[in-house]
């Protein structure tokens, strides 16, 4: 059945330009930084073959014809139907490249053939949003269905995991991003809390102390529970002093201990051995108001601290014994918990200069001395934001954000303007995942997110992640322009 | 706009593209921190190194100067591929070497990024010469002249010091100098580093984005001079350390030599030594250095602990005077040595009873011993110990005991025993006179260096009083420590030194068969005064010591001379001091004692030595 020859619309309006015109926008962009990263005291042209940037101009021409396929060739029907394949073909290829791919800087998760080089965790993104958005759109599947959601899960983990065991964690923590759109589907938004909670601790209890850690944990589920249960007097009068005057308690005993140094149960542990005790003793009481209240909010909110504290003595062991060396010493530089300006916090510190340097219109196209001078790692893959931000500026470097803002707001607006599930949780999958490489990346770049090797969508260097973003966006501006043809 | 969950995420899309904007407005306007260092990341310094400062005799000769030498230089992100072959020929240096290198940039390009580094050292220029000629056909290669020493004068390593690279423990200790400076480590080069090693300068440049240099940073306003080094005057007689130098080749010890009226240092020779043509490269010799048994980084003449031998009777006869408990015609009796309970010290045969000026000339050990045991037994004092103490200050007043306080480096203090010291030894009240009786003679607990020895005769020879022994002579733009100018009085009245004056005038100058010691000595028409020692070496043979100073009246010049495993002072210590002394009184050795010159130059004595 030949769709097209049924259009009442024309191609022009069924396709929605605005994504594709932002797309072209961004690759371009690309190339030229590329271009600008990579030049070197011999003026080349930008499209010599030999160098990054002319590499670069055969994977663009070669992903716009990859759009054209998509768009106009393919039937956006099949994708339904071969998800399941594809996605077992996927994960075949994930396992296969830990034994059969070549090691790169540590970790095995690139295939070579010859030149060139594949990392099968890009397809695995398109893999999973189809697999996604397949399982999702089945009639009758709920999310606070409990098998629908291990299944769910179960989608998202199991590449997951193979890609970690890849020493790829970067690449892994794009999935977390997949929580926005079970979010969208229905996932409760405590979850969400949750993980941010868990985060906080697990930085909080690096950073400062297991003392504070526990203090702000039980203060912000304590808070939490009188904002949904409306009690906010009860908690100014009651909670707030005991949770200051925990606050105060480290440093009325320092400041004993300095004149009595015999007073030993005054030192860390035995603040933290009387926090425990109280904490200890709350607990108790509120499992029986939540008994007595039938309050289940409350129980697992008690849950969740009692865990909390749990989490918040195996950081330590999680810390040291489960993250391998150099992500450790990536989050310590990141936490400033060590400086480093030389080893690992040298990337972070030579791109933030980079783009600092920069100003609010930038050195100009090519001007740039920090990208080019090699001060600046990976300049051309994970680290090509230095380049924009210091020849562009501010200016330039708010464009590219904005872009990216732009392509996402527009994938949400028509996933939610669809009729067809498959097509909405797709779309949010793609959100998702562009999401995650933008905040991760760029976030790396300007010191807000470790180092996390992953590129930038559509203008790092390199023809896996631009052939895989290609094919990840433009499945889906095919789906919407199957819908589109209707209207 | 509903607050469904569509909204709230696109809300939170907008909140992290607000949080990554405002951390991009943060670092690009609002913070310079990132704009200056990027701009150290783009400016160039290249540094200029100053010159040292030329160190010279007191006679305005040249002793240290500079000349030029190259150092290679590579940028490892410039070079292209060349032929590694030709390289090695040019500079004579081996393939692997090269590659090593290479792969060591390779290894470190991240942290060398477009900078230079040094490949290879001080390359002489008839060497860079037939480099420059070819470096267009290594990128990435280039010459960098600097000033390395030059040394006119064979005036001893260790006397001079050499200069070298600093390196990462130095850095530590004097933070002020950077990696590939270069400072004086020895000798006058570490003593007057401050004056010699000027200020570097440098050139700063800005590099565009493909690494070419574009302009002057600022037109060259911050750029810097580099400020050569201070010229140091020192007080060396270059001739005569020359000819010091020559005299004690092929044999262990020292000679030192100082102007009585000054306390300047003419001549010092620590042998065996370093050769100057060593020290200019010192790190290739380094090991062959090392290696030697004979120590020549060793600077015996300051940092080797002897026992003085018999030229310390002087000290015992002018305490005694002092103390009133020896007169210059007290006669003691001398029957082969000093017998005291079943024990003898020995002496030589010659003429008894004597006086102090006989007992100076023949060198008795018996005398000495007498005159101590007066000194110790001496009833103005409570106890043995109190006198030992006593004696102690005489000797500490003459300088022995400890540091001088002399500008060269690493000086030694040496030791002078105290009551306390055999206290420590024998228990308190377990000794008496004969149990430290070797003192007298300058054996036993007395440790002191060629330069103790050697201001002992200026001390001598001025009648009572020294200056302290320095090196480097106040000049146009260096001011010495005012504590050289100052006279240090000995203990002893001036009165005494005369009596002392003579017995040495007669040791040497009343001819052979008198019973003189030092006769050898002798040099017609120049009064030299002397006494001969010859120290007991535990480790072989004894050792040759003799001072000496001359003329008589307003002594030019007094020398130690001190050789290890040399035998009696006359033979080998006494010619070749007073050679010294002739060549530096006279300017050239007379005729009749030329046999001696030759017979000292040519003469070998590292065999009886034994080796470490």
């Amino acid at each position: 059945m030949r769709l097209n020859s049924t259009s009442r619309r024309s191609l022009a309006e069924t396709i929605d330009w605005k994504l594709v015109i932002c797309y072209l926008l961004l690759i371009f962009i690309g190339w030229m930084n590329i271009y600008a990263s990579v030049h070197s005291s011999e003026a080349e042209s930008i499209l010599d073959m030999g160098s990054r940037s002319g590499k670069q101009f055969i994977w663009i021409i070669s992903a716009i014809g990859l759009a054209g396929i998509i768009l106009f060739i393919f039937n956006p029907n099949i994708y339904e139907s071969f998800s399941f394949l594809f996605y077992i073909f996927t994960l075949g290829m994930l396992i296969a490249v830990i034994f059969l791919g070549v090691e790169v800087k540590g970790s095995r998760s690139w295939f070579a053939f010859g030149d060139i080089r594949f990392q099968p965790a890009e397809i695995s993104k398109i893999a999973t949003s189809l697999m996604l958005a397949t399982v999702m759109s089945q009639s009758g599947y709920r999310i606070s269905n409990f098998r629908n959601f291990i299944i769910t899960a179960l989608v998202i983990l199991v590449p997951m995991v193979i890609i970690v065991a890849q020493s790829e964690t970067g690449s892994a923590l794009v999935y977390v991003g997949f929580i926005f759109m079970l979010y969208r589907e229905g996932l409760s938004g405590w979850l969400i809390a949750l993980m941010g909670l868990v985060i906080l601790t697990f930085i909080l209890t690096l950073t400062t102390s297991s003392y504070v850690s526990i203090l702000v944990l039980g203060s912000v589920i304590g808070l939490t529970n009188c904002l949904r249960s409306g009690k906010m007097k009860k908690w100014l009068y009651t909670t707030l002093p005991v949770i200051i005057l925990f606050s105060a308690v480290p440093f009325i005993c320092k400041s004993v201990m300095e004149s009595r140094p015999d007073l030993t149960f005054l030192s860390d542990g035995g603040q933290l051995y009387l926090l425990l005790g109280v904490s200890a003793a709350y607990t108790v009481y509120s499992v029986y108001e939540a008994y007595r209240e039938r309050n289940l909010f409350k129980g697992l909110s008690v849950l969740t601290f009692t865990v909390g504290i749990l989490l918040v003595f195996s950081v330590d062991f999680v810390f040291n014994e489960v993250l391998q060396d150099h992500q450790r010493k990536r989050i310590e530089v990141l936490l400033g918990m060590k400086e480093d300006p030389m080893g690992v916090g040298y990337n972070v510190n030579q791109s933030m200069i980079a783009i600092g340097s920069g100003g609010f219109l930038g050195k100009g196209f090519m001007n740039g001395t920090q990208t080019t001078y090699g001060f600046v790692p990976e300049q051309t893959t994970d680290f090509i934001f230095c380049t924009i931000g210091e020849e562009w500026g501010f200016a330039g470097s708010s464009i590219v954000i904005l872009l990216y803002v732009f392509m996402i707001w527009r994938i949400i607006s028509d996933a939610e303007k669809s009729r067809e599930n498959f097509t909405r949780i797709y779309g949010y999958c793609v959100a998702s995942c562009i999401f995650m490489h933008l905040f991760i990346n760029i976030g790396m770049t300007i010191g807000l997110m470790p180092v996390i090797g992953i590129p930038l969508p559509f203008i790092s260097y390199g023809g896996s992640s631009l052939w895989a973003f290609t094919i990840l966006l433009f499945i889906f501006i095919a789906l919407n322009k199957k819908e589109s043809k209707y209207f | 706009m509903k607050l469904n969950r569509k909204n709230k995420l696109l809300a939170g899309l907008l909140t992290v593209a607000v949080i990554l904007l405002s951390k991009l407005f943060y670092i690009q306007i609002v913070n310079n921190r990132y704009k200056i260092d990027a701009s150290n990341n783009s400016m160039v310094y290249s540094i200029i190194y100053p010159t040292r400062g030329i160190i010279y005799d007191r006679n305005g000769k040249i002793l240290v100067g500079n000349k030029v030498a190259y150092d290679l230089l590579v940028t490892p992100k410039e070079v292209e591929k060349f032929d590694t072959l030709t390289l090695c020929e040019i500079l004579d240096i081996s393939p692997e070497f090269v590659r090593d290198k290479m792969n060591e940039y390779r290894k470190n390009r991240r942290r060398i990024g477009y900078q230079s580094v040094v490949m290879l050292k001080q390359i002489p220029p008839e060497t860079y010469m037939k480099f420059a000629e070819l470096s267009y056909k290594f990128p990435g290669f280039k010459g960098q002249a600097r000033s390395i020493r030059e040394y006119p004068y064979d005036a001893g390593g260790n006397l001079l010091g050499y200069v070298s690279e600093v390196d990462a423990d130095f850095i530590k200790r004097n933070p002020e100098y950077k990696s590939g400076d270069y400072a004086g480590k020895t000798g006058i080069e570490a003593a007057m580093e401050q004056e010699l090693k000027g200020e570097k300068g440098y050139n700063i440049y800005l590099r565009n984005s493909r690494n070419r240099i574009e302009s002057r940073y600022r037109n060259g306003e911050m750029d810097k001079e580099a400020i050569p080094g201070n010229e140091v005057t020192t007080t060396i007689d270059a001739e005569l350390q020359h000819y010091g130098q020559m005299l004690m080749e092929n044999k262990v010890g020292s000679l030192v030599a100082i102007e009585p009226s000054t306390g300047e240092i003419l001549t010092m020779v620590s042998s065996p030594g370093i050769n100057v043509s060593m020290l200019a490269d010192i790190g290739k010799h380094y090991n062959e250095i090392a290696s030697n048994p004979y120590k020549p980084m060793f600077n015996r003449a300051v940092q080797a602990p002897y026992p003085p031998g018999s030229v310390f009777k002087l000290v015992n006869g002018l305490i005694g005077l002092q103390e009133g408990v020896l007169a210059p015609d007290t006669y003691y009796p001398c029957s082969m040595g000093y017998h005291f309970g079943g024990h003898k010290l020995g002496c030589h045969a010659h003429k008894s009873p004597i006086n102090l000026e006989e007992s100076i000339m023949m060198s008795c050990n018996a005398y000495y011993c007498y005159v101590l045991r007066a000194i110790l037994e001496n009833r103005k004092y409570s106890s043995i110990a109190e006198a030992l103490d006593k004696w102690n200050e005489y000797v500490k007043s003459f300088g022995f005991g400890r540091k001088l306080g002399s500008d060269f480096p690493s000086e030694l203090g040496g030791s002078i025993p105290d009551a306390k010291y055999y206290n420590r030894i024998y228990g308190k009240g377990g000794w008496k006179a004969t149990t430290v009786i070797s003192l007298s003679i300058g054996q036993g607990e007395i440790g002191c260096t060629p330069l103790h020895l050697a201001n002992l005769c200026a001390t001598v020879a001025n009648r009572g009083y020294y200056y302290i022994p320095h090196i480097v002579k106040a000049s146009e733009n260096i001011v010495i420590d005012p504590k050289y100018y100052e006279k240090q009085y000995t203990m002893v009245d001036t009165a005494h030194f005369k009596k002392v004056i003579n017995g040495m005038y007669r040791a040497v100058n009343s001819g052979f068969g008198s019973g003189g010691t030092a006769s050898i000595a002798a040099v017609e028409g120049l009064e030299i005064c002397g006494k001969t020692g010859t120290a007991q070496n535990p480790r072989g043979a004894d050792n040759s010591v003799f001072i000496c100073f001359a003329p008589k009246d307003n002594p030019k010049i007094a020398v130690a001379a001190y050789l290890e495993n040399a035998g009696f002072g006359a033979t080998w210590a006494a010619p070749i001091a007073s050679l010294l002394v002739e060549k530096y009184l006279e300017g050239e050795i007379s005729e009749s004692r030329k046999p001696l010159e030759q017979r000292v130059l040519d003469g070998n004595l590292m065999d009886r030595v034994k080796k470490e």
